[in-house]
């Protein structure tokens, strides 16, 4: 048979040979000897054959070619995962074997390289969330959140934490799923009119058995909460504070620590994070000092070494699963440790100058196209107040059915806000009354020209419905 | 900015360290919208009032900064790793293109689904190759880590009893299990029992039985186990297990020495996960990320999270949130895609024959390593092992005081990752060694050589092992301060510059 | 470190605790061995003064950097004072576990109790047979 199809295995049938002779075992198989018949698989697994590294490029490359990337068109989808340009520095570094293939650094003397990142990563996040502790990193910010509301809970000893019906309803749903068994029981606090939460009905929600109140900055539908009074009134409930942050508008954004934030989790893909279908992304949980025994994850410490020199260690290793197993803070052991170093790759890039400037500029383009938008009749803000990179519009027609006559004309429209929180069990009782709403997200990469190319097909679009001022088409 | 040390020293200095006012990589594209300036776009109350300190530094000081931090690094393609339990096999190039592919890499997971059918693709045949693998009905991809995909089999253990009206409590696990098991079990809201191994080092069937009445949810095994060994008792286990009304869930990180040789819904298991940065070669980094999908049997399929993928007639792919017993999400959007692309590129190319000669090799490996170091350990479990297999490094600290820790430190000086140490538990002094299939014959010899030269020098100068490393960049490190007085990011000065 | 000594005056509890009892009130702390067995401390979590304590039962926990162990009352108390130098410097516990290392002073509310402690001599056996 000729043709060789990928084998990672360098040993020759001579070194196989070779080596069962040191063992004492006259073949392979003899090594198995211990799984019993009845459980051993004797035919072969129900696979495809194996293929030469030239073929199996070429199968992933035809399963590719079956997607159209957001590249290939005018993308304004966010929601969570934005479409941000990723320097070539970054790749460059995260492709090194060293730190690609390294392990855990559990040996602190041959892992410093990891060790210093984490600790470099983990101060950009303290610098960005202006709270006093970052961990070294989580899978996303919809495990976070829960994390971060069984932390509450576990600090307070209450049971309840109330969730602002502005956080991304799969961050919603996940923490819902995550803590069925063990956790504080979660409470929705609608949103006002002004697509912001509603602060009398937060109010009245909490009580001596709220742990935490949770509001999304900027929220779900890209609107600014007043993080400073929601802080204000859970303190004095005796509750903390989690506000769910995107990392990247805290160039422009005041920093939730200032604001009175115990708790700041979220998502930082958007900092050297390809979109890759929403995953692996990088979740991210900062706390105050006050919590720094409870925090969940990994922690780089500095130290000396015997010599005194500089060195850095995982620490307070105690909160966490391998030692206290069962009383552990929670189960995390493998995290995003790569997807971190990649984001502290881009901030390094981007620098403090370099992250403002961004900010400023999706600033610009996101309240730039949000006044083209509404100049189209029929349709309105869903958020009063300012925006910085995601804008919400109520639509006089299903969005989904916008979103859906846009792609011909070459766009990604946006997210529809009801299909989110329809399809999922936790936020599906206030889709109905999101059926209309339109998320659009406005990066640095969309150029003037695409803003108003977009602005001019989006009016077209809706102009080509049955006019109807109810809103509602067929 | 701390200034650099003198020609000859080591530069240790954190990036902030090297920053220097008005210095950056960065570039942009010119506003072509009006330039409005911040405060007419973001009241004082919302907007930034004090800069984040970021580093200010220069591309290629970026670039020598984070080449020199991977020059004290070690990875796989440095040289052996055989921590026991990890697998820390190989990883391919090849799925480094793959992933990276912007057909992948590119694409916003809300993105119509109709723009995305070569991902869903890839997905579902994916799990189709995982329930293959382990001998079971659907899988669920949206596992992020090994850890994740036990809660998540847990909370499907829960959904299942509750479904039928009941709600046992307690999960056991052996005395061996990994950390995660226990601290999974309890944030799905379970009491964990633990129960001891036998002789032989599986489960103690007779302690196991009084643990198995309707109290009992289920069962969290390894197997093989973290001691290297198959529990000859596997199908006894699981009809008890059952019959006692409970679910049994295997932890794969041991699958390395099983693939293609047995399968764990043969064995009896319902719901099973692995952890493709493991088994399935995707890279660590350095902590992660990983993945952890999970395969389950048929009766806990209604109760997967949501999206199931799925495929009608046509051959169309699409997402399927309309699953009313589903336990819910367990993490945003679908999984760690981008590691996924990965494993499934390596399953493509290994097919049956190159996944089977993964474990078959694995094994051989790890007993001719057994065989090179029997003589210098206690090994408890005598015998053939699997994948890995535990030595304890008793005999050098009755007669030298070298522990396990010290051999570690000092293979550090070989060149060699050290194995995993004090784990698992029950064993003292423990080294948990997995070399794994991909290493050569002169990389076994290399280790074993490694470990014979320690043993030696623990009978001549044990002073150096308990001094080693000597030749790493850092030699032991004070880990007590670093967690009595906790410095867990960078120092600033009022001027907003690092200091150390 | 302290070389392993167990003071004649002190009275053991076989969770390996002392206690060293001053009228109304007993003073805390861990034995030689305890403090040996968990290596280098570098945490202590100790309870509240006004907080009441069990005999038998765990009032905190002490960590090393590796691992984590609670910390069992001798006696039944009420917490009068808590060793608060043991924030900055828990390595007082490893360096003189029955002086500067102390962990708590309880105001008694059972001394009955006292009589089922053991005594230096019994305790070292105790450990000779463990």
């Amino acid at each position: 048979m000729s043709g060789r199809s990928v084998d990672y295995v360098p040993h020759s049938a001579d070194d196989v040979r070779a080596m069962l002779d040191v063992v004492g075992a006259s073949s392979v198989d003899e090594l198995f000897a211990a799984v019993p018949e009845a459980v051993r698989r004797r035919e072969p697994l129900a696979l495809p054959a194996g293929l030469s590294e030239a073929e199996v490029a070429g199968d992933l490359r035809r399963l590719a070619a079956r997607n159209t990337p957001a590249s290939a068109l005018v993308s304004f989808l966010g929601a969570g995962i934005y479409d941000h340009f990723v320097p070539a520095v970054v790749d460059a570094v995260v492709s090194r074997s060293e730190f690609l293939t390294a392990y855990t650094p559990y040996q602190p003397e041959r892992s410093q390289g990891v060790l210093q990142s984490i600790f470099e990563y983990q101060t950009a996040i303290c610098e960005l969330t202006g709270l006093d502790v970052s961990n070294a990193s989580m899978y996303d910010a919809g495990t976070a959140l829960a994390e971060a509301s069984v932390l509450a809970g576990a600090q307070t000893r209450r049971g309840t934490v109330l969730l602002s019906a502005g956080v991304h309803p799969e961050y919603r749903q996940v923490l819902v799923t995550e803590t069925a068994g063990n956790g504080p029981r979660p409470q929705v606090v609608p949103l006002a009119a002004d697509g912001l939460t509603d602060a009398d009905a937060l109010q009245a929600a909490l009580g001596d058995d709220t742990a935490a109140v949770v509001v999304q900055q900027p929220n779900f539908f890209g609107g600014l909460e007043d993080v400073a009074a929601a802080a204000a009134v859970a303190h004095q409930a005796g509750a903390l504070l989690v506000v769910v942050a995107d990392p990247l508008t805290l160039g422009v954004l005041e920093a939730p620590g200032r604001l009175g934030a115990d708790i700041a989790v979220g998502e930082a893909q958007a900092f050297g994070g390809a979109m890759s279908f929403g995953g692996p992304g990088l979740g991210y949980m900062a706390v105050t000092q006050a919590l720094m025994r409870r925090i969940p994850g990994r922690l780089v410490g500095e130290t000396v070494d015997l010599d005194g020199r500089r060195g850095f260690v995982l620490t307070l290793q105690t909160r966490e699963q391998h030692i206290r197993r069962e009383k552990a803070a929670s189960n995390i052991c493998s995290n995003h440790a790569l997807n971190a170093l990649a984001a502290l790759v881009h901030l390094t890039w981007l620098g403090r100058e370099g992250l403002a400037e961004l900010g400023l500029l999706c600033a610009r383009k996101t309240q730039y196209l949000r006044g083209r938008l509404l100049e189209v009749p029929g349709v309105n803000a869903f958020t009063a107040g300012p925006v910085v990179r995601e804008l919400a519009l109520r639509l006089p027609l299903p969005a989904a059915q916008l979103v859906e006559r846009l792609v011909p004309a070459g766009f990604l429209a946006g997210v529809p806000a009801g299909l989110v929180a329809g399809r999922l069990p936790a936020t599906a009782a206030e889709a109905a009354a999101l059926d209309d709403v339109l998320l659009v997200a406005v990066t640095e990469k969309r150029t003037r020209p695409e803003l108003d190319a977009f602005a001019d097909a989006f009016a077209a679009a809706l102009g080509a419905s049955p006019s109807s001022t109810s809103g509602v088409t067929t | 900015m701390i200034a650099p040390p003198l020609p000859g020293e080591p530069d240790r200095r954190t990036i902030y360290e090297k920053s220097c006012c008005g210095r950056g990589a960065w570039s942009l594209p010119a506003a072509d919208v009006p330039e409005v300036p911040l405060e007419e776009l973001i009241p004082e109350g919302l907007r930034r009032s004090c800069a984040p300190r970021l580093p200010e530094v220069g591309e290629i000081d970026l670039l020598r900064h984070f080449t020199g931090l991977s020059a004290l690094n070690f990875g796989v393609e440095s040289g052996s790793y055989p921590l026991g339990s990890c697998t820390m096999k190989y990883n391919p190039k090849v799925n480094e293109v793959t992933a990276r592919l912007e057909g992948f890499s590119g694409l916003h997971p809300y993105q119509p689904e109709a723009l995305v059918q070569g991902a869903l693709e890839l997905l579902y045949e994916l799990e189709r190759y995982l329930a293959e693998i382990a001998g079971l009905a659907r899988a669920t991809l949206q596992p992020a880590a090994g850890a994740h995909g036990e809660l998540t089999g847990l909370l499907l253990i829960r959904a299942h009893h509750l479904a039928q009206g009941r709600d046992p409590r307690r999960i056991v696990i052996p005395d061996t299990a990994h950390g995660t098991n226990p601290a999974s079990v309890v944030m799905a809201g379970y009491e964990p029992a633990a129960v001891p191994s036998d002789a032989a080092g599986g489960v103690d069937l007779e302690a196991l039985q009084l643990l198995l009445d309707d109290d009992l949810a289920g069962l969290m095994l390894t197997n093989p186990n973290t001691l290297g060994v198959f529990d000859p008792n596997i199908a006894a286990i699981a009809r008890l297990v059952h019959e006692a009304g409970g679910l049994l869930y295997y932890d794969g990180a041991n699958s390395n020495a099983v693939l293609g040789v047995s399968r764990p819904g043969d064995m009896g298991f319902d719901i099973v996960h692995f952890n493709t940065h493991k088994t399935f070669s995707t890279p660590h980094g350095g902590g992660g990320p990983g993945a952890g999908p999970i395969v389950v049997r048929d009766i806990l399929v209604p109760h997967l999270p949501v999206p199931v993928i799925e495929r009608r007639d046509d051959g169309c792919y699409f997402l399927d949130y309309d699953r009313p017993d589903s336990i819910g999400k367990m993490r945003t959007y679908y999984g760690n895609v981008g590691v996924l692309v990965r494993a499934y590129t390596y399953i493509r190319a290994l097919g049956p024959e190159g996944l089977k000669r993964v474990s078959e090799t694995a094994v051989l490996n790890a007993n001719y390593v057994l065989e090179g170091v029997r003589d210098l350990f206690d090994v408890p479990y005598p015998g053939r092992c699997m994948h890995e297999f535990v030595a304890s490094a008793t005999p050098l600290k009755e007669k030298s005081g070298v522990r396990a820790l010290d051999v570690a430190k000092r293979l550090l000086d070989y060149d060699v990752h050290p194995p995993t140490t004090y784990f698992p538990l029950i064993v003292d002094e423990a080294l948990m060694i997995e070399p794994t299939e991909t290493e050569s014959r002169e990389d076994l010899d290399k280790l074993i050589a490694a470990f014979r030269r320690i043993a030696q020098e623990a009978e001549t100068d044990a002073d150096v092992l308990r001094q080693a490393p000597l030749t790493m960049p850092v030699r032991r490190l004070d880990e007590a301060g670093a967690a009595r007085h906790p410095v867990l990011h960078q120092r600033f000065d009022d001027d907003g510059e690092a200091c150390s | 470190m302290a070389d392993e000594s167990y003071p004649q005056e002190l009275h053991y509890h076989k969770e390996h605790d002392w206690a060293r009892v001053e009228g109304e009130d007993a003073v805390f702390g861990i034995t030689w061995f305890a403090q040996d067995a968990l290596g280098e401390i570098v945490y202590a979590e100790l309870p509240e003064v006004g907080a009441s304590v069990t005999e038998g039962a765990t009032y905190g926990e002490l960590e090393s950097v590796k691992a984590v162990s609670e910390i069992f009352a001798p006696l039944s108390g009420e917490v009068v004072e808590v060793n608060d130098a043991l924030q900055d410097e828990p390595q007082r516990v490893n360096e003189d576990c029955y002086g500067e290392g102390w962990l708590i002073r309880v105001r008694l509310t059972a001394p009955g109790q006292i009589g089922e402690l053991m005594d230096a001599d019994a305790y070292r056996a105790f450990l000779e047979e463990a």
